[in-house]
């Protein structure tokens, strides 16, 4: 299998504090990978470093795309390379409207503003991008700004967080064609795009299933396991005593 | 009205702002022009279109351009209710307005106004009478064509009680002129019920020193509404349009500057808020690219249940120059809400890297932030402005 992602012993900091202390982690080439762990364990700053975001800063370690070291890449271009990211709390962007954007990733003749009502966001193009969004809206506005971008590795965080139940399968249903190339539907959707996923509830894994599961602690990777494993130990035992740490050797 | 051995006077008067201009370093701009009949045949074309003064002249009411100190094309649909002409003509057929102008503006304000009012300069006329709502816009253009010479206009809008009308309006300069002096007087005069909106659209020479002296004196429940907008390279500017507000009327100004290396901008804009009731709201956004950069904005509420708003919004692209935001507010009673905002800085890193992240790179990521910031500014940009803010961000070359 080939490897899309591999980081090697990375090191990152943020606002002058180590966050990310030795991680590593490999995503082969249409796999979903799922990430948990405890609040400020340092996950999103993961996927801040992966993406480039200059908030953190990697002091040791590599980060390899498709075998490409991208570690001091600038983020378009990394996004350039495929990767594409739903941030957990995006930016507001002042001035920008989410159209111009949508029109400026994809080209005008993509027919991606035509895609808009399937996300529920056509009344949205003319507005500034995630700006008074509601936790909902701004999901739905990074998955559709996704759509456009079409990534080969896809960084989502928390994508059902703040979602309501109705919506929920809105979500998880574009999150599925971003994964399975569009409209895959049951066993015989062929996957190609690798996603690296945060979930704390695990309700996204209802939508495209994930093949397996990391646990982060204290900006590392703890311990990894079957993803429904994980989850139900988790659920029972919470992160205090992780019952797949005593049993599974990383 | 002074007379005339004190408006003399004031030709030593600097400008209360801005650098001071030597006048006699310029020569007097041509009094009478070459008459330019079609503007879609002229070699001005380029230089109006720039401007977002449209040739073809479709959904526009009418044209007047001045090239140097004359009038060079004057062209009106058949419309009751308006009037454009030269202000030289205007005076011939309107016995009453030499006691009527000058009152708006004081010659002596300066050593600008001084000279126009000394010299009679000639400039437009637009009168929109009682009652009458023109639909189309009025354009009008004012084109320096000589080098080292001084254009001086003298300007007079009225819009009566209930009359309504909008003007676009746009200077340049013609590619061998760019060393000058542009001196814009204009007096507006609203009466009640009316609403005026004033676009003017700037495009001069690296080298152009430009001093417009603007005063609009309004009613009551009128709506006043001024756009500047200045994108390219320029001298220097300095203008500081003055309004005062009768009771129940509002004013907005909106400024949209770019202050390229070796320009030197100071705008703003003074509102006196003297009916009850008066509303103003002052936003200038603007960029530094390493030229000099003056935001000023000053309300004055003297009457009570006045609500007004300033807001001054500068980003920094390059080093090199300097940015100052002058937000001033003064009230004289105690019933009033006035406020303020001002910030200066550079666009965040997580707004640009946000945008790098779907693909776009820094310069594509820089310059959609700019366009929006700066056309943040003026509510439903008309489409000539649009279209001209989008070719000045590209060739300002933002992302460095
Ligand atoms: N710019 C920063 N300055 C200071 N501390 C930071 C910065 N960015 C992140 N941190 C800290 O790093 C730690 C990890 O944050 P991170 O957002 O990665 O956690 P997380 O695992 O995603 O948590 P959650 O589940 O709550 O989203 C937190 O303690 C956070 O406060
Ligand atoms: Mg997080």
């Amino acid at each position: 299998m080939t490897e899309m992602l591999k980081i090697v012993n990375l090191h990152a900091e943020a606002g002058e504090r180590e966050i990310l202390r030795g991680v590593d982690l490999t995503i082969n080439e249409g796999e979903t990978a799922v990430l948990f762990g405890p609040n400020g364990s340092g996950k999103s700053t993961l996927l801040s470093t992966i993406m480039g975001y200059s908030t953190t800063k990697v002091t040791e370690g590599e980060i390899l795309f498709k075998g490409e070291d991208i570690t001091e890449m600038t983020v378009d271009q990394r996004a350039k390379l495929g990767i594409g990211m739903m941030m957990q709390r995006p930016p507001n962007i002042y001035g920008v409207r989410l159209g111009d954007l949508l029109n400026a990733t994809s080209g005008k003749n993509s027919g991606i503003i035509d895609d808009a009502p399937k996300f529920k966001m056509e009344r949205f193009l003319d507005r500034e991008i995630n700006v008074g969004f509601s936790g909902g809206e701004i999901k739905r506005s990074e998955l559709l700004q996704l759509t456009a971008q079409k990534p080969e590795f896809i960084l989502l965080d928390e994508p059902e967080s703040g979602v309501d139940l109705e919506n929920i399968d809105l979500i998880g249903s574009k999150v599925r064609e971003l994964l399975y190339d569009g409209h895959g539907c049951g066993g015989s959707a062929q996957r190609h795009v690798s996603s690296l996923v945060i979930t704390h509830t695990g309700q996204i894994l209802d939508y495209i299933g994930a093949d397996r599961a990391y646990v982060m602690k204290n900006g590392r990777i703890q311990c990894s396991g079957r993803p429904a494993d994980l989850l139900k130990d988790i659920k029972e035992h919470g992160y205090g005593e992780c019952a797949a740490c005593q049993t599974i050797k990383l | 009205m002074p007379d005339n051995q004190t408006v003399k006077e004031a030709l030593n008067k600097k400008g209360a702002f801005g650098e001071d201009i030597d006048l006699e370093r310029y020569e007097d701009g041509t009094n009478a022009p070459e008459f330019v009949e079609d503007l879609q045949d002229s070699e001005y074309q380029r230089y109006m279109e720039n401007v977002g003064v449209v040739s073809d002249e479709i959904n526009r009411s009418g044209t007047i351009m001045f090239i140097d100190n004359g009038m060079s094309h004057c062209s009106a649909k058949v419309q009751e209710g308006l009037e454009i002409l030269s202000l030289k003509e205007a005076l011939k057929q309107h016995e009453g307005l030499k006691d009527f102008m000058w009152n708006a503006m004081d010659p002596t304000k300066d050593k600008y106004t001084a000279k126009t009012y000394l010299d009679d300069a000639d400039g437009y006329f637009l009168r929109v009478k009682a009652g009458h709502h023109i639909k189309a816009p009025v354009q009008t253009c004012m084109l320096i064509n000589s080098n080292k010479s001084a254009q001086r206009l003298h300007n007079v809008i009225i819009v009566e009680d209930g009359g309504s009308l909008e003007i676009i309006t746009g200077c340049s300069t013609a590619n061998h002129a760019g060393d000058s002096l542009h001196v814009g007087v204009s007096e507006i005069y609203m009466g009640d019920n009316a609403n005026l909106s004033f676009s003017m659209i700037h495009s001069w020479g690296k080298q152009t020193n430009v001093r417009p002296r603007t005063r609009c004196v309004i009613g009551k429940n009128s709506n006043y509404s001024n756009n500047y907008v200045i994108l390219n390279p320029v001298g220097s500017i300095q203008s500081f349009p003055v309004a005062d507000l009768g009771a129940g009327s509002s004013a907005t100004y909106n400024t949209m500057c770019i202050a390229h290396e070796g320009s030197d901008i100071d705008s703003g804009g003074l509102v006196n808020l003297n009916g009850v009731g008066a509303r103003a709201e002052i936003m200038s956004r603007s960029i530094s690219m390493g030229g000099k950069l003056c935001a000023r904005g000053r309300l004055v509420g003297n009457s009570p249940g006045v609500k007004a708003h300033l807001e001054c919004r500068s980003i920094i692209l390059k080093d090199g120059g300097s940015t100052v935001a002058i937000p001033e507010l003064e009230a004289h009673v105690a019933d009033v809400e006035m406020t303020h905002e001002a910030a200066v800085g550079k666009i965040a890193r997580d707004q640009i890297e946000y945008l790098m992240s779907r693909g776009l790179d820094e310069d594509q990521a820089v310059s959609m932030i700019v366009r929006g910031f700066l056309s943040g500014s003026i509510n439903g940009l008309p489409e000539a402005l649009q279209k001209e803010l989008d070719a000045a961000i590209e060739q300002a070359n933002l992302g460095d």
